[in-house]
């Protein structure tokens, strides 16, 4: 059955109708609700290099009473659901697995109130995080959160993934921006978790949402903090002849009480492939750049920016240079943030790592996976939060190369347990999706993680809101449940 | 084998944990600071201390590990020494009271709510067991977010018994001033001023930061009143008050008496009780589920309400 399914479908004949879908389709349109294999092929993977998943039905609510509807449906048909923002995730958390309903949120995508006064501001979930500081630049304020990929990835999913980016340094990642959040649970209750005030009432659910990767039900609405812009910012370059030198720098910075608002590392292949793909003025002669960047008013600017030139100089760095203008500023930050287009110029396929280890063993770390990409005759650059001690090496193949993606695994499977034997944890703002499920209990314990898996029960008893994902399947057996219930044939 | 693991192994932990053990109502003492907020724990239960000591301390990360029983003000003068602090409010409790109470600091506006801080934590469970949750390092979205749910819930769902904790360089200036000038006009003129309080005559600003900084933000106030520098916060009436802070301007509609009000955060000390807020039926839904999964038998701190799952 599934055989001639998969036939009609791929001559574009609709399949065998499933009830699930007629259903849905009542509750939205017909043309919000999508079931043709080119919406579900392209609704079936996210920015991560894990093989497609299988999406059912794809839905396009508008509102918190649609995402309610979906929900309902779903629960009556013993069906699943995943939430799916603009689908930059790379740890696969946007994946399907068993054709579940996949909700795209990219249609609820409205700044719906800002507050000035109060610093606070109402989106939906599909708001692109960068269109957001747009919005509020004109009145002197930004959404701090700034992950690389903020041009296109939504709110919702960095709700979702509790997502960082260069300046989450000094300014914290999500969770320290949002205060509440409306929530539409599995069963189709509608939760408003957090508050505007400081010391909401009852559990901070808010908190355990925040980084629950889709599986605790889904955001319709969500109150962030909006951050004033500083009057003086200083931006500085600091070249290295050495790695290590670089990621000493970071430490000493931090070691000396400075706590700038972004400090990324970058090696001399990143700033090669940045150099040839915008001109950002990088080095290329260095081992290693620094890009330090220091917030504030003006006194206090010039006083750390002065600091840092200092300990960068006392560490062995070979040049440093200070942004003088707006643009100069701007183009230092292009080469940062174009890196991993840059890349695509090198090889056709990159796996972006993210573990996170203390600041004082990052060059100690950084060493060894060296040593590992070499083990494995893979090419590795750096990229990174240095300041977080958030890794992120990145590993350059080409997929056609017979067993190369297993070498990827294996490699990456090497750098966690190099960066929890350095005392630090599996990731730092892409999440576990179905990446890092398996080295869950490399870190914790069974115990942990039964208590993670009760957390989230209580969110979503029967496990139907992005089943197989996060903890690792002897914690969360209820998701298997889940995965299995797909009527057999129709969505092959 | 999870390197959390390690947990189980120190002898700390688990000797608390034992004496927590598998059944039986029971609670912890802190200081009794805050005591009776949120209902009275029932007769009959235990009460422990939980165990107390800097565990680990690592000033060029800025991390510390400390236990539950440690007070805020021992653990405040070990980091002293370095110059550092943590956001946790020092009102002669422990570390433990602090997180699991979750008041935040007279300073939230400036240095963060106390939830901020917590980077990990090792609670016993109603089973007496040692769980570990968040990671010891500045950054971490490896699993969900258990960490964050213990904040604020007065010990209903595991016993606190150890913190990481993220520490903050003390600027090297810090002063108070008192003025007239509108609270709300005050905070948008500054940039990250770490406390505005208004009694609804007068305000009183912390400023901290470089020397230089501080007087620039002085200066740039008086352009619009006068400044008198003051030794402390104004004093603070006792009942605690959580509102949205736009609501801060209209309390005169309220039965508040008088009041002390932190502009831009919405915490309000007041002379009179904050009544009792209702609770959202999805989130009580949640929260009762909550309880049920990490306290089926309802042995821990009973007689607390903090999620309304009565
Ligand atoms: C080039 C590149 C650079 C990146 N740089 C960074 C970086 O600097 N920092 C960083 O942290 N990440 C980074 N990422 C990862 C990714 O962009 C972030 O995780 C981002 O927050 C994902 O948002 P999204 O809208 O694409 O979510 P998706 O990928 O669509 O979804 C991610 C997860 O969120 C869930 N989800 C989405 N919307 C909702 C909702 N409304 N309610 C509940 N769950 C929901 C999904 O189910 C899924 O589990 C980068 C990715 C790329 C490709």
């Amino acid at each position: 059955m599934s055989f001639i399914n998969n036939l009609k479908n791929a001559i574009g004949r609709k399949a065998t109708p499933d009830p699930f879908v007629s259903d849905l389709t009542s509750a939205l349109s017909k043309d919000r609700v999508r079931f043709d294999a080119t919406q579900r092929f392209l609704h079936s993977h996210d920015a991560s290099v894990f093989d497609e998943g299988n999406a059912g039905p794809v839905c396009f609510p508008t509102s918190t009473q649609e995402v309610q509807e979906i929900m309902k449906i779903a629960k009556t048909h013993g069906r699943s659901i995943v939430a799916r923002g603009a689908g930059t995730g790379l740890a696969g958390g946007a994946i399907p697995l068993g054709a579940p309903a996949v909700i795209a949120m990219t249609k609820m995508n409205k700044i719906l109130e800002v507050d000035i006064d109060n610093r606070i501001a109402w989106v939906e979930p599909g708001v692109i995080n960068l269109d957001l500081s747009s919005h509020l630049g004109v009145d002197g304020y930004h959404f701090a959160p700034d992950p690389s990929s903020q041009q296109v990835c939504t709110i919702g999913g960095n709700v979702a993934n509790n997502s960082g980016g260069p300046h989450c340094l000094a300014y914290g990642v999500t969770d320290a921006h949002v205060l509440a959040l409306e929530v539409v649970l599995p069963d189709g209750e509608v939760a408003v978790i957090g508050g505007l005030d400081p010391e909401p009432l009852g559990l901070d659910l808010r908190g355990a949402f925040i980084g629950s990767e889709g599986t605790m039900g889904i955001t319709t609405k969500i109150a962030v903090r909006i951050t004033k812009n500083p009057p003086a910012v200083g931006t500085l370059l600091l070249s290295f002849s050495s790695m290590r030198a670089a990621a000493q720098t970071v430490s000493a910075v931090i070691a000396a009480g400075i706590v700038p608002a972004a400090m990324e590392v970058m090696d001399q292949r990143i700033t090669k492939a940045v150099e040839s793909f915008v001109g950002a003025g990088y080095p290329t002669d260095a081992a290693a750049v620094l890009l330090v960047e220091v917030e504030g008013l003006t006194d206090g600017v010039a006083i750390e920016a002065s600091r840092i030139r200092d300990i960068g100089f006392e560490q062995g760095a070979t040049g440093i240079r200070v942004a003088e203008s707006d643009h100069e500023r701007e183009l230092l930050w292009k080469g940062r943030k174009t890196a991993f287009g840059a890349i695509a110029q090198i090889a056709p396929d990159y796996y972006l790592h993210d573990t996170v280890v203390p600041r004082s063993s990052l060059a100690d770390v950084l060493e060894k996976v060296d040593e590992v990409a070499e083990k494995y005759g893979l090419i590795v650059m750096n990229v990174f939060h240095a300041g977080d001690g958030n890794l992120h090496p990145l590993l350059l193949f080409d997929v056609r190369e017979e067993g190369m993606l297993e070498k990827v695994h294996a490699a990456g499977a090497e750098i966690m347990k190099i960066s929890l034997e350095a005392g630090g944890v599996l990731s730092g703002e892409h999440g576990i999706g179905i990446e890092k499920q398996a080295y869950m209990n490399q870190l914790f314990s069974d115990d942990d993680l039964d208590h993670q898996n009760r957390l989230r029960y209580a969110f979503d008893p029967d496990c139907r809101s992005n089943p197989g994902k996060v903890l690792p399947s002897g914690h969360s057996c209820a998701d298997i449940q889940a995965l299995k219930k797909v009527p057999e044939g129709i969505w092959g | 084998m999870g390197v959390s693991d390690n947990a189980k192994a120190d002898p700390v932990l688990s000797n608390f944990a034992h004496e927590v053990g598998p059944s039986q109502p029971i609670a912890i003492e802190g200081k009794r600071t805050r005591w009776n907020l949120n209902g009275s724990l029932e007769s009959g239960a235990k009460v422990l201390p939980a165990p107390s000591g800097i565990v680990e301390y690592k000033p060029e990360e800025m991390i510390v590990t400390v236990r539950a029983g440690t007070t805020v003000q021992d653990l405040n003068s070990h980091l002293a020494s370095h110059q550092q602090r943590t956001s946790l409010p020092d009102r002669g409790g422990t570390v433990g009271g602090a997180i699991a109470v979750g008041h935040n600091d007279l300073h939230h506006l400036g240095r963060g709510p106390v939830r901020d801080a917590v980077l990990q934590l090792r609670y016993i469970s109603s089973e007496g067991r040692v769980i570990t949750c968040g990671g010891p390092v500045v950054k971490n979205v490896t699993g969900f977010n258990l960490h964050k749910l213990m904040v604020g819930s007065y010990g209903t769902l595991g016993l606190i018994a150890e913190a990481t904790l993220r520490t903050n360089p003390i600027p090297s200036e810090q002063t108070w001033v008192k003025t007239t000038i509108d609270p709300k006009l005050i905070l948008s003129i500054l940039l990250r001023p770490s406390a505005v309080l208004w009694d609804g005559t007068a305000t009183w600003v912390h400023l901290e930061g470089y020397l230089a900084d501080v007087d620039a933000q002085k200066t740039a106030l008086r352009k619009y009143g006068t400044l008198h520098e003051e030794d402390s916060a104004p004093e603070l009436p006792a009942c605690r008050w959580s509102l949205p802070p736009a609501d801060l301007f209209n309390l005169d509609s309220l039965n508040i008496g008088r009041f002390v009000a932190s502009i831009g955060v919405g915490t309000v000390w007041a002379e009179h009780p904050q009544p009792i807020r209702t609770p959202d039926k999805g989130k009580q839904l949640i929260e009762k589920r909550m309880k049920q999964q990490f306290d089926p038998e309802n042995r821990l701190n009973p007689g607390r309400l903090v999620g309304n799952w009565t």
